[in-house]
């Protein structure tokens, strides 16, 4: 074959490679019409897993029927769920989009979570960024949130999807809901054609403005799961960034009933409103009340924004506190290292869970002797104050702050 | 010292079952025998005997230029030249001195630096322009793959800073001319690196070389009248003194601050090791133990300052590798003292030279293995890395996967006989797993190592039960290295292909009694 022809044909990538980028690839696809597969190989990691990654782009190339390519590999380091993902994404592109999916063996565990669990913290990932999933697990958030919208370029949108897909499969994500942010509809719905039938535990919505945006994604994901014989939930958490949202957040909440949360985009909100964001918040207490109120009205968790500042942890921890006081159950985490902080803040003080253990020990006492009126020493204690101190006594079992024997 | 021609290697099997050469750089070799197994005799190793009539009476003992004083020194081809690294890869002088003996004419020296840093590239030039015969010292960088490519005439020889003062005292390796650079010296030779423009710390790695070589020459880009306090070395040891600009470049002498890793992963490690030594209760009232500068290391050390705060613990000594988060802690009282093998840090610097409670230590005092005891038996706990650690505990220090020589061993080897050795090091780099089944260069006994902490699970040598009954009940992620391993496996898309290397030695690997542990081979052309 002639280097002339080569060289005219066009090329598709996919991926990133470079000094500066680790556990990514980048594949660069050159359909031919003859001659066969060739595949040229550069890679940090070629001396232990040099065949591995040949056999891996092979076997996907394979699967999609390409027959005669020039498939060229610059490799820093990729895991096998990314190699596939980023030999794909080339192939796609080269087909207008079109092709089979290839997909990784399922390795990752698949149990259906509680629509009330502890969601105190979830941990946002960039979609386009493989090294950061790995061990994402390990640092223990509530949830991880593989994201495809904001932090995802518009030109990585597609390969974007395919990487996190392939996560779904192939990641260890160990006890942390499985949360997918998907893009702004109608983009969106695309994302949820890749990844619902990958079943994340929860998919956020981003910009929510109104009901009909939660059921037409609703729906979506009902026909997704029909065709693909899911039958485990997959909740929604609508994201509410604007001052139309706060005005629709009860309505929203409402819309579906797999809507386990409501939470709130800061940045969004406050540049709608035309004002600036501040670490105090004062400028969005009425969102967020707000939202608070909406969330409980309609039965559903209400999350708090992400904390920007990734070096500023006494901040974070003040943030928290203020915003467990005000009825939020958790806030977004963009670093690992906000995680512990943040259980910290939104973990219930000694003294509230020794208050609340004797008030449900005199409610159990009462309970057991078939009287009617709880009280503790002198005092009645009213029906609300043991529902909150039964509540509270059960998230904090549920973040391991209470001894069994307790 | 050495001979011309490589002959072929006559292999012997040691009893860690690795082939290793039995002559090295024509001399006999005594094969690893296992940990405690060599048992050394004979008399330690002198210099000759010198007279004061010999040396001027007003102790002035300058001399224009290093290289009348190479020349006074009675510089020929085939001698050892020694340089020590306190200044790094700032240092300046190794580079110059044999350069110098370059113009001189020398030929087929031995360069025996305490450890060569990648600014001291040029000594490739050297060797091939036969200046320079071989390196007896670690090699990293260039150094590391010109010697991993067989280019080098002679055997590497790796060494631990103890197995060096070892090499020395045994009379294994003699030094002609040891060449000290001093960022504070008087006329007499009196130096230290405590103070100077180019300060340092501590000299401790040129201690052993200013007492047992032939001919000693200091070299400072700053000399005080005598008396040089305090003095490191000692003038009594001391030949020439010369007086130089400059000694080397001070912001890669020591760095402004040092910095703990931003890596969320890497944190996590630290963070167990810490918690291993509270769950383990080795961390107690008078305990003690050894941090280096790397960035889990020193985020071991600031969790752990937390620990002991919130459990009102102080540590009775601490050894360094001195950095501010040491400092700290010794200025907060959660030390007694530190006792500092080197300095890296300005902050470290500073508190060697002010504070009485932090003493620079040599390799004789902390290291030497041929000795009445040493400092690293007696530390509770330390903390190390490696670049690769093998289901049976062995570790890897000293080359890559591919078996490129990477790293010097420092005084790592030294450290594993500490009450608890823990290596820190993550479950996998760039896909490539940590955790193997055999390391490739065999750099440290798996009976020595108890604790290997990574990001997914801590495993503890089996041969630890007293560690696996005290942390019974600790909350962390305990595991088998095995399950650790299979763990990585699993993420990296299983077992690593086995690199391709050559059945020509290129270096050996001492272990702390001088016997030979491991070969290095030649890489596949």
């Amino acid at each position: 074959m002639s280097t002339v022809t080569a060289q005219l044909a066009p090329t598709f990538s996919a991926g990133r490679s470079g000094k500066d980028v680790r556990s990514d690839l980048k594949v660069t696809f050159q359909p031919r019409t003859f001659g066969g597969i060739d595949i040229e190989l550069n890679s940090r990691v070629s001396t232990y897993y040099g065949d591995s990654i040949r056999a891996e782009a092979l076997d996907v190339l394979n699967q999609m029927g390409v027959v005669d390519c020039h498939l060229q590999i610059e490799d820093e380091g990729a895991l096998p769920f990314v190699i596939s993902a980023r030999v794909e994404a080339a192939v796609r592109r080269a087909w207008g989009g079109k092709g089979k999916r290839v997909l990784p063996e399922r390795t990752a565990k698949q149990t259906p979570l509680q629509r009330d669990r502890l969601r105190r913290s979830r941990l946002y990932l960039p979609g386009a960024e493989p090294k950061y999933f790995i061990n994402a697990a390990l640092h223990a958030p509530d949830a991880i949130i593989l994201d495809l919208e904001d932090s995802v370029h518009p030109n990585e949108k597609d390969t974007s999807r395919l990487l996190v897909r392939n996560a779904l499969r192939a990641v260890d994500f160990g006890s942390c809901e499985r949360m997918v942010r998907i893009n702004q509809l109608p983009l969106g719905l695309s994302d949820l054609e890749e990844v619902v039938p990958e079943h994340p535990d929860l998919i956020l919505i981003p910009k929510t403005e109104t009901p009909e945006q939660v059921i037409e994604v609703a729906r979506k994901i009902a026909d997704i799961k029909h065709h693909n014989a899911i039958s485990d939930p997959i909740w929604l958490m609508p994201i509410l960034e604007s001052a139309l949202g706060m005005e629709n957040a009860f309505a929203i909440a409402k819309a579906d009933d797999n809507v386990v949360a409501l939470t709130i985009g800061l940045e969004d909100y406050t540049a709608d409103l035309g004002v600036v964001k501040t670490a105090e918040g004062t400028e969005s207490l009425y969102a967020r009340t707000r939202l608070v109120n909406a969330a409980k009205a309609a039965g559903v968790q209400a999350i708090d924004s992400v904390f920007g500042d990734v070096a500023d942890l006494e901040s974070l921890h003040a943030w928290g506190l203020r915003s467990r006081a005000m009825g939020f159950e958790g806030m977004g985490c963009i670093h690992p290292g906000q995680i512990a902080v943040i259980h910290e803040a939104f973990a219930p003080t000694q003294a509230e869970i020794d208050k609340a253990l004797k008030i449900v020990a005199a409610f159990e006492d009462a309970k057991s002797q078939g009287v009617g009126v709880v009280s503790l020493g002198s005092k009645m204690i009213d029906p609300p104050v043991v529902n909150r101190a039964l509540k509270l006594v059960d998230r904090a079992r549920a973040m391991n702050l209470i001894k069994p024997q307790d | 010292m050495s001979t011309a021609t490589q002959p072929k290697a006559d292999l012997a099997q040691n009893a860690a079952g690795k082939p290793v050469p039995t002559v090295v750089n024509g001399r006999e070799q005594t094969p690893y025998l296992g940990v405690g197994r060599y048992q050394p005799t004979g008399r330690k190793a002198a210099p000759p005997i010198s007279s004061n009539k010999d040396y001027p009476e007003n102790g002035d003992k300058r001399v224009p230029d290093l290289e009348t004083a190479l020349r006074l020194c009675g510089l020929r081809d085939g001698m050892v030249i020694s340089s020590h690294h306190h200044l790094r890869d700032g240092d300046a002088i190794a580079l110059e001195t044999l350069q110098t003996a370059a113009r001189m004419g020398a030929k087929d020296l031995m360069w025996f630096p305490s450890a060569s840093f990648p600014s001291q590239k040029p000594v490739i030039d050297l060797m091939q322009a036969g200046v320079v015969h071989h390196i007896e010292g670690s090699m990293n960088g260039p150094l590391g793959d010109y010697c991993s490519r067989g280019k080098m005439r002679g055997l590497g020889v790796l060494r631990s800073h103890g197995g060096r003062w070892q090499a020395i005292q045994d009379g294994e390796v003699h030094i002609d001319i040891a060449v000290i650079a001093a960022p504070t010296a008087d006329p007499f030779g009196n130096a230290t690196g405590t103070i100077g423009k180019s300060a340092c710390g501590g000299l401790g790695f040129a201690l052993a070389d200013s007492i047992y070589a032939d001919k000693v020459i200091v070299v400072t880009d700053n000399l005080v009248p005598f008396p040089c306090i305090p003095w490191q070395i000692q003038g009594n040891n001391v030949d020439y003194v010369v007086e130089v600009p400059s000694i080397g470049d001070p912001s890669k002498i020591v760095s402004g601050t040092t910095q703990i890793t931003r890596s969320p992963d890497r944190l996590l490690i630290a963070r167990y090791v810490a918690e291993f030594l509270r769950d383990a209760g080795i961390m107690r009232d008078g305990f003690s133990f050894q941090a280096g500068a790397g960035g889990i290391a020193l985020a071991f050390v600031d969790y752990l300052r937390r620990m002991m705060k919130e459990a009102g613990v102080k540590a009775r000594f601490v050894r360094g590798g001195s950095t501010k988060y040491l400092v700290d802690l010794l200025n907060e009282g959660l030390t007694g003292y530190i006792l500092d093998g080197q300095t890296f840090d300005l902050e470290g610097v500073r508190s060697l030279a002010t504070n009485a409670r932090h003493v620079s230590s040599s390799p004789f005092t902390s290291y030497n293995y041929h000795g009445k005891g040493n400092i690293a038996s007696m530390i509770d706990a330390i903390v190390l890395g490696a670049t690769e650690v093998d289901i049976n505990f062995n570790g890897n220090v000293v080359t890559h996967s591919d078996g490129r020589l990477l790293h010097g061993i420092g005084g790592w080897q030294n450290c594993l006989f500490a009450g608890c050795t823990i290596l820190a090091v993550p479950s996998f780099r760039d896909r490539i797993p940590v955790i193997v089944d055999e390391v490739t260069t065999l750099t440290g006994p798996g009976e020595l190592i108890d604790v290997v902490v990574t990001e997914r699970g801590i495993a503890i040598n089996p041969r630890r039960q007293d560690l696996i009954d005290a942390t019974k009940n600790s909350r962390l992620p305990i595991k088998s290295i095995q399950q650790i391993q299979q763990e990585v496996f699993a993420i990296c898309g299983g077992r690593p292909q086995k690199p391709k290397l050559t059945d020509r030695p290129v270096a050996v690997v001492k272990w702390v009694d001088g016997t030979v542990l491991d070969t290095v081979w030649q890489l596949e052309p």
